[in-house]
């Protein structure tokens, strides 16, 4: 049974839209019975839910909810929508999948939208204090101004229960007890990888919540895009996370392309895919660095920074960037790599082979470090797919997601490569899977830096570009986790709302379930392991 | 210079001083030596170097330019040679706030409870494009364009991010600026005399 049969036999009035994605529109009424339908089919059940996208629609506020299955990878976008402004309210699915939790948070905190039976309605992102919701298309920019007084904290969450009747229940939902201890972490702490903000409660030493605060470095990015031309809005791609800067840029040049339907030329795709490769192995570098670093152990920081060094090189010869590329651009990249180019990238593969022995000799083998990791921070299977921890972290406890594998992309259908995935659940496991990473990514690359053809580097597009009507998106492996692009537009230069599935935010998320009961001196190692930037949570 | 004679302080005369035969012996010595190095300047300088030789940095790091000073922490750019490898993580111990990444409405007022923690003399540089204006996000409605807004700023630092070298100059830049300061007064702790009626 095809998925439009499946979803019409649980909700006869649903509507099809398939301009690109294929999007079943919804009531609201009958949305909450829809998801369970799709969450708890027996043969292809939609576990993973990609992303949460709210959405302004002018007369109506909803949502996009991506979901997708675990066992056949099919995917499936669900629209639902309210026309009433003032107190917008849909059915929360948080009890179906974990990551709703946060991600309905994520759209109140911009949209106002309340999801009932949610029970933790606060924002995520802006301070309690702040005025309107921003991401609304009439919300007055300057309504809130720089606020330095110090910020507090509600002690109790916001929520909208309603019983099965419809009837309001009268419920408040204390965040941390009178009587827990809760040590404040961050946001300026060494070890959060940015400005982060755990609020950790212990009873002793040991961890019995955290409640992450985030938004302290949210630049408004998905905004921002709503007035920028679709070319100035590849610029700010590069500043989420900036470890996947290129594969950040590649999804949404991918998205851009797909919606103007332009075909890139194949040399394009081999450059992309070498240079995405560089990149991870980059990122993988410096997760190694900082890991050890968090830990207490300076040595392997100059190790992973020493053979950074040699990436760096390469692709600040490419494309005149060290961090920050800024290379793709739409219908190819913005120059030709240069003469020495492969001779550069085999010459690193070389050293990288010959050299990564030291590595595990220093740090894998190594008891305090694995002491500190293995059997620390279990993330079960059940749970990664259900917080929806994608990348990495989600590898180490055994879920297959690696989308160059399942949804590829660019090259990477063509070449031989392992996905690599552990089923021990833990931080070691977590740190295994990069190290095991760095190598298949140089699999990949020695399989394509020979074969690059001849051709452009850059296919001409119009000065202006105009996307015409229709819901796109498009997901990439970025370093850390899927990497997705939604964008809606109107026909206009400008996009109408173009979202980011963040790849860091549900492994901040789940920080909760994984640091319960584990002792608050191993979370810096834990969240070190999990691998989240911060930048690219809040956007 | 000619010898040191009688080493004198101002305020006290010469006889209440109870070791005054030792210290007589050690400048006999002295300039009897001849070849015993001696070094005669300015306490100011001496203080200066020394101070700007260990700028201790709180490294603030908020998004992408804190990377690149990661970079320069590491083995190739090793900014220990000029004295700025401890970095630390409490403002009480830091001579140097390095402002790193976008600093936006939420993140602004931690920022200047940092700052006002750190102890006198203080410093602050400005990394990168965001914190000097906003940089790229200047039109957003949570970002500050630039932290001069809101704190002292003593070197900007462009770029996008700066590269690990333009970190080294700016932070050079930082250390000629405190090599011309004086630590015992002078221009820098001038204080307006009070005025003799409201003694």
């Amino acid at each position: 049974m095809s998925i439009k049969d499946r979803i019409l036999a649980i909700v006869p009035e649903a509507t099809f839209t398939e301009q690109a994605d294929l999007i079943a529109t919804v009531p609201a009424s009958s949305f909450r019975k829809l998801a369970e339908g799709l969450r708890y089919d027996k043969e292809d059940p939609m576990d993973f839910m990609r992303d949460i996208v709210g959405m302004d629609w002018g007369e109506s506020l909803g949502a996009y909810y991506y979901l997708e299955s675990t066992k056949t990878y099919n995917r499936i976008a669900l629209r639902t929508e309210t026309t009433d402004r003032e107190n917008p309210l849909l059915p929360s699915v948080c009890d179906l999948w974990k990551t709703a939790e946060i991600k309905e948070r994520e759209a109140y905190d911009f949209f106002g939208i309340k999801f009932t039976n949610n029970p933790d309605m606060r924002r995520i992102f802006l301070r309690d204090n702040w005025v309107g919701f921003p991401f609304r298309k009439d919300y007055d920019l300057n309504s809130n101004p720089l606020d330095m007084s110090n910020e507090t904290n509600e002690e109790f969450s916001d929520d909208y229960l309603f019983d099965a009747d419809g009837k309001e229940i009268d419920k408040k939902n204390r965040i941390f007890g009178k009587k827990e201890f809760v040590v404040n972490i961050g946001p300026q702490h060494p070890s959060t990888h940015g400005v982060l903000r755990l609020r950790t409660s212990v009873v002793g030493e040991t961890v019995t919540k955290v409640d992450p605060v985030c938004g302290y470095i949210h630049r408004g990015i998905e905004k921002m895009n709503e007035s920028l031309t679709y070319p100035q809005t590849l610029a700010l791609t590069d500043r989420l996370d900036y470890l996947a800067a290129n594969q950040n840029r590649h999804a949404l040049c991918m998205c851009i392309e797909k919606a103007i339907g332009i075909e890139i030329p194949e040399r394009v795709d081999y450059i992309r895919t070498i240079i995405d490769e560089l990149q991870r192995i980059d990122s993988h570098l410096l997760y190694f660095a900082c890991l050890i670093m968090d830990m207490g152990g300076l040595t392997p920081f100059f190790y992973g920074f020493r053979d950074r060094e040699i990436i760096l090189d390469i692709l600040e010869k490419t494309t005149g960037g060290r961090l920050i590329q800024n290379y793709n651009r739409i219908g190819g990249v913005q120059a030709d790599i240069y003469p020495e180019f492969q001779k550069d990238v085999k010459a690193f593969i070389k050293h990288m082979r010959g050299i990564i022995h030291e590595y595990h000799e220093v740090v894998t083998g190594n008891v305090i470090f694995t002491t500190r990791l293995k059997g620390m921070g279990i993330l079960t299977n059940e749970d990664a797919i259900s917080l929806g921890c994608t990348g990495g972290s989600g590898r180490a406890s055994g879920w297959h997601n690696d989308v160059r594998k399942h949804h590829p992309y660019s090259m990477y259908g063509k070449v031989d490569f392992k996905e690599i995935v552990y089923n021990e659940c833990d931080s070691f496991a977590r740190y295994m899977v990069r190290m095991d990473e760095i190598m298949e990514s140089m699999k990949i690359i020695e399989q394509l830096i020979d074969n690059i053809p001849e051709g452009d580097y850059l296919v001409k597009t119009k000065p202006i570009i105009r996307v015409p009507e229709g819901v796109y998106s498009t997901s990439v492996e970025a370093s850390r986790g899927e990497f997705g692009v939604l964008l809606e537009s109107k026909g206009d230069k400008v996009p109408y709302r173009l979202h980011y599935r963040s790849t860091g935010f549900p492994l901040v998320h789940a920080m909760d379930t994984v640091c319960r009961g584990n002792k608050i001196a191993d979370l810096i190692a834990i969240g070190g392991s999990m691998d989240y930037v911060i930048p690219d949570i809040d956007r | 210079m000619g010898l040191i004679k009688k080493p004198k302080i101002k305020s006290i005369p010469y006889d209440q001083w109870q070791d005054n035969a030792s210290l007589e012996k050690m400048v006999t010595d002295i300039n009897a030596a001849g070849e015993q190095n001696v070094v005669v300047g300015n306490l100011d300088d001496l203080i200066n170097w020394g101070r700007s030789n260990s700028v201790w940095s709180l490294a603030f790091g908020t998004s992408c330019c804190a990377i690149e000073f990661m970079a320069l922490g590491a083995a190739r750019y090793d900014m220990a040679r000029f004295g700025f490898e401890v970095t630390r993580n409490s403002p009480r111990q830091a001579d140097l706030l390095m402002v790193m990444g976008t600093v936006t409405n939420k993140m602004a007022p931690a920022m200047k409870r940092l700052y006002d923690q750190m102890a006198e003399p203080k410093y602050v540089v400005a990394t990168g494009a965001c914190t000097i204006t906003g940089g790229p996000f200047k039109k957003s409605y949570h970002v500050v364009n630039g932290i001069d807004k809101v704190i002292p700023v003593d070197v900007y630092i462009p770029g996008c991010p700066p590269r690990p070298e333009a970190l080294l100059y700016g932070l050079m830049q930082l250390q000629r600026k405190i090599k011309i300061e004086k630590f015992f007064g002078g221009v820098n702790r001038k204080e307006a005399k009070p005025k003799e009626e409201e003694i």
